[in-house]
């Protein structure tokens, strides 16, 4: 995130990763959002995952839709090819990307109005496709850039700023991203970015379509008394089941907590999810356990947030579909042009 | 045989009518295959219902001993196999005409016309007596029907046997079974009827090398050819079928030999949004990628082509047409989606279009899609019809040019960049509208941007401002107009003698407007014919329209797209332009054609009527 423009100068101590790049080269143009809206957290929390991940930006490919969290992919990786795509269309068009090249890391940002409302199809079939993306939803339950309506995420009963209340029942899109298959399921709040940033490196590093509905308040429109999507609310409601800790394949483990405490996710890649257990009866390899726990707590009034699933031995779409491990958009004319020989036996076939 | 029942060899109408499901096909298909194999020249059609099974449907075969490809109309010989439709076929039948039909259930002399040569065959009581399963009963009453036509029209036999063997290769038994049950056929029309009829098929040189093949296939196989890699799509009628055939080209052409992975992706979407928003991200990325979709899709896909066309993003669509408007005719065709492929999207947008006029077209203009796309940096509209697209049609050859290699168009390198390039996105650097582009992950810290449907700087930056998007927008029209140069041109044909009458036509019209073309030089009536293969139009086109006094626009569609497009494109006068319009879902015919010119022209000729004094 970048609110301000920054100098071009850097500290001689500025902490490089392991590419020799610094947080700046991870960052993008200067945010037009409201001052101390969530979704800045969120950019900032991105640029902190992919310095901390020593990902090249220019490996990375960042799509949106329409909104105002659809504007975020410009103010972080400004060194990444961005696509701002059509309003709840996000995921199509990362598919069809992620189709044409299997190397970049794909990732995906939306909002409640983007995915839950005009889009809520296209992030179903999303999910159940196995697009091996990171999809962020930046959720605050109004609509921010027409000024503030209720969006599906809202909560029944909530009242907007003048006072409207809202009948209808909320999408939980956790709960909808578990049951249509996605293998790395997380909540967070964007004003808990110790919380965030590693459940953002899980989903980076995580093989499959990874989902993280993070609570984000929109100060202008939703930070009112009365809201269920205010700072103020999320954290009091706030209901971690875990805390996560991301371990990179090349890093020690140092597991100082007591045994019982901490569970051992290993990704595909050697990566590894740390969980230090808040719930000790909660379990992240169980997807009914997992819907039903958002449930049970959903009727008591609170936000489950952590990392609620993740099957680390999932398989993507590129997989079930058998493609080549070449990217296709790299396939020269010899592999894909069968020439003319391949006519002439084609041709004799057809009379 | 009565004195009046029609004479003729190599140059009449059959009809198939049968019962949708009921395996006839394939059956008919085989009959339409052994005319062509004796070296005539045929022209089937299929018409069908929007069903699966139980539902009326129609084989309907021109038998052309002179080429015209186009559909006659009229019916000479009916083979009427469907009770529901008995009396409606019947009617068809065109005086002196022929009728056969299976006699196993008498019917009333009432049922039948007088005018017409009725041929009866037991082929139940046939079927039923050979075979004891009921599909295969079903099944093989179709394949003995063709064994009767077989001797009635004084066909070879052993053509169909031959093309039977190599349908069953290695399946021995199915072979034997279906010999058997053309041979049952064949020996009871020779026993029980007037073989030969006065209609025949004699043995003739008028196929040549051509083969025979459907626009849909043809379009699918053109895919693979145009390099296309990623394929999203969302099943329609009629254009199913062209992701189908992609997928089995695919299959073929594309699998590794070393570890039988796929060098393509297709992927079956949730509708026809997610279809064109996966080809775009594709395209986006740069991979060559396509959709198939028709009239419907089209509408669905509206917001999508905006976006592609001024993000600027190499689409190619297939839009195989069906009857609109909303649901329409889905089984029928029409060229009715030239106006909403044209302009489609909101805000001032204007794409790409291509003709076909038959499956070598669709091979051909389908590969060169592509890279016309990528070289254009938009989306290209290949629009064929029902008409073309699901029905075998006699085309020539398809060839390759080896030595071609694809045309990737303004793609930025990482070499580019690093040798200090100036990247502007949207950059008109070389003055032809087009601008250069990159591919996602080409350089660590040069050519990325910033990909929107809003309005951008040159350098691919938000911008409100109206000085850029003016800028952009005149770029885009001169693209355009760039595009006029690379697309294919016009095909011109000029009368035997020089005519002040011209006719501008384009896809599958094409074959009966050269028929009708000659019926009417038969008459004395001269007329030059231009093809339209592209939009946007080449100045060839305006040319033609100034250089007649009276030009036809013949098509498929109620209102006159064509004609509007050419009224508002190559700002022709319209009162020169006049409508020849055919769209009640079945294909146009030469007849049409021919009457409504011919009309036109008598009624302009005609003196105008003697002014009535108030």
């Amino acid at each position: 995130m970048t609110y301000f423009a920054k100098p071009k100068l850097l500290r001689p101590d500025t902490p490089k990763n392991a590419l020799g790049y610094t947080r700046r080269d991870y960052e993008g143009a200067i945010s037009s959002l409201c001052a101390g809206c969530g979704h800045d957290s969120i950019s900032a929390a991105v640029v902190q995952a992919c310095f901390d991940l020593d990902i090249q930006p220019h490996r990375v490919a960042k799509l949106s839709g329409i909104g105002c969290s659809s504007k975020t992919p410009d103010y972080f990786l400004g060194n990444s090819h961005g696509f701002n795509t059509t309003h709840g269309r996000m995921p199509s068009v990362l598919t069809g990307a992620a189709l044409a090249n299997r190397d970049l890391i794909y990732l995906g940002v939306s909002g409640d109005g983007d995915s839950a409302s005009i889009g809520i199809g296209q992030f179903a079939h999303a999910m159940r496709r196995g697009v091996n993306m990171t999809y962020i939803v930046e959720n605050n339950g109004v609509y921010g850039l027409t000024k503030g309506q209720f969006s599906a995420t809202a909560d029944r009963g909530s009242k907007n700023k003048r006072g409207v209340v809202n009948s209808d029942s909320p999408i939980d899109l956790v709960a909808l991203a578990l049951q249509l298959g996605a293998t790395y399921v997380a909540r967070g709040f964007s004003g808990d970015k110790a919380q965030l940033i590693p459940l953002i490196k899980g989903a980076l590093r995580h093989r499959g379509p990874a989902f993280i509905d993070v609570i984000s308040p929109s100060v202008n429109f939703n930070n009112h008394a009365v809201s269920t999507k205010s700072y103020d609310y999320v954290r009091e409601h706030n209901d971690a089941v875990n805390r996560l800790d991301f371990i990179l394949p090349r890093d020690p483990v140092e597991a100082a907590y007591a045994p019982g405490e901490l569970r051992r996710v290993v990704q595909h890649d050697g990566s590894v999810l740390l969980l230090r257990k808040l719930k000790t009866d909660y379990d992240p390899s169980d997807r009914v356990g997992a819907m039903n726990h958002l449930q049970e707590r959903h009727a008591l009034g609170e936000i489950v947030t952590g990392l609620l699933f993740v099957d680390s031995t999932a398989e993507s779409m590129h997989a079930h579909l058998n493609t080549v491990e070449k990217p296709l958009n790299q396939l020269g004319d010899a592999y894909l042009c069968p020439g003319n020989a391949a006519l002439d036996a084609l041709n004799a076939s057809l009379r | 045989m009565t004195a009046q029942s029609l004479h003729s060899c190599n140059d009449f109408v059959i009809k198939f009518a049968n019962v949708n499901g009921s395996g006839s096909a394939s059956a008919n298909e085989l009959f339409a295959r052994a005319v062509m194999r004796m070296g005539v020249p045929i022209a089937p059609r299929n018409i069908f219902p929007s069903n699966i099974q139980g539902m009326p449907t129609w084989y309907e075969m021109r038998v052309s001993g002179a080429g015209w490809l186009g559909r006659r109309g009229g019916c000479d010989l009916m083979v009427a196999m469907n009770p529901q439709t008995w009396d409606r076929d019947i009617a068809e039948i065109a005086p002196g005409g022929y009728l056969l039909y299976d006699s196993t259930k008498t019917l009333p002399r009432s049922r039948f016309r007088g005018d017409v040569v009725v041929l009866g065959l037991p082929l139940t009581e046939l079927c039923n007596r050979a075979y004891t399963d009921p599909r295969q009963r079903q099944l093989f009453k179709n394949i003995m029907y063709v064994g009767a036509l077989t001797a009635l029209l004084d066909m070879e036999f052993a053509v169909v046997e031959t093309l039977l063997a190599e349908q069953y290769r290695g399946k021995d038994k199915l072979l034997d079974a279906n010999v058997n049950a053309l041979k049952i056929g064949y020996d009871a029309a020779r026993d029980d009827l007037p073989c030969p009829l006065g209609l025949r098929v004699e043995r003739a040189n008028g196929v040549g090398d051509k083969i025979f093949i459907n626009g849909n296939n043809a379009c699918g196989l053109g895919a693979v050819y145009g390099g296309a890699t990623v394929a999203a799509w969302y099943p329609i009628t009629p254009s199913t079928p062209v992701v189908e055939a992609f997928t089995g080209y695919c299959r073929k052409y594309r699998t590794d030999p070393d570890n039988g992975k796929a060098r393509y992706a297709i992927v079956q979407a949730e509708d026809e949004l997610a279809s064109i928003g996966m080809v775009i991200g594709a395209a986006w990325n740069g991979a060559r990628a396509f959709t198939a979709t028709s009239g419907p899709g089209i509408s669905l896909m509206q917001e999508f082509f905006g976006l592609a066309y001024f993000a600027e993003v190499p689409v190619v669509v297939f839009d195989v047409q069906r009857g609109g408007p909303s649901t329409g005719m889905p089984t029928r065709t029409q060229q009715s989606d030239l106006l909403s492929c044209a302009y489609a999207s909101h805000g001032d947008t204007k794409h790409v279009m291509l003709f076909p006029e038959d499956p070598h077209e669709c091979f051909t203009l389908g590969a060169q899609a592509f890279d016309l796309a990528e070289r254009l940096q938009t989306p290209v509209f290949v629009l064929l019809d029902l008409d073309i697209g699901m029905n075998d049609s006699l085309c020539q050859p398809f060839a390759w040019d080896d030595q071609r290699r694809y045309d990737r168009g303004k793609v930025m390198s990482a070499a580019d960049l690093a040798a200090g390039k100036n990247f502007g996105r949207y950059l008109d650097v070389d003055g032809d509208g087009i601008p250069w582009r990159t591919i996602p992950g080409t350089h660590p810290t040069k050519g990325a941007f910033f990909s929107r449907g809003t309005t951008r700087n040159a350098y691919a930056k938000y911008s409100e401002a109206g000085t850029d998007y003016v800028y952009n927008m005149e770029r885009l029209r001169r693209k355009f107009e760039t595009a006029k140069k690379l697309l294919p041109a016009p095909v011109i044909k000029r009368a035997a003698q020089p005519t002040r009458h011209g006719a501008i036509y384009y896809g599958s019209t094409s074959p009966a407007m050269a028929e009708a073309c000659a019926q009417l030089a038969a008459q004395g009536i001269h007329v030059d014919l231009l093809r339209v293969r592209a939009f946007p139009f080449a100045d060839a086109v305006s040319d033609f329209i100034a250089d007649h006094d009276v030009v036809f626009v013949v098509e498929q569609n109620e209102s006159g797209q064509l004609r509007m497009l050419l009224l508002t494109e190559a700002e022709a006068d319209p009162k020169k332009l006049l409508r020849v319009l055919h769209y009640d879902g079945t294909p146009i015919t030469a007849r049409f054609i021919a009457g409504r010119i011919t009309a036109a022209l008598e009624a302009r000729q005609a003196p105008p009527l003697p002014k009535v004094a108030p």
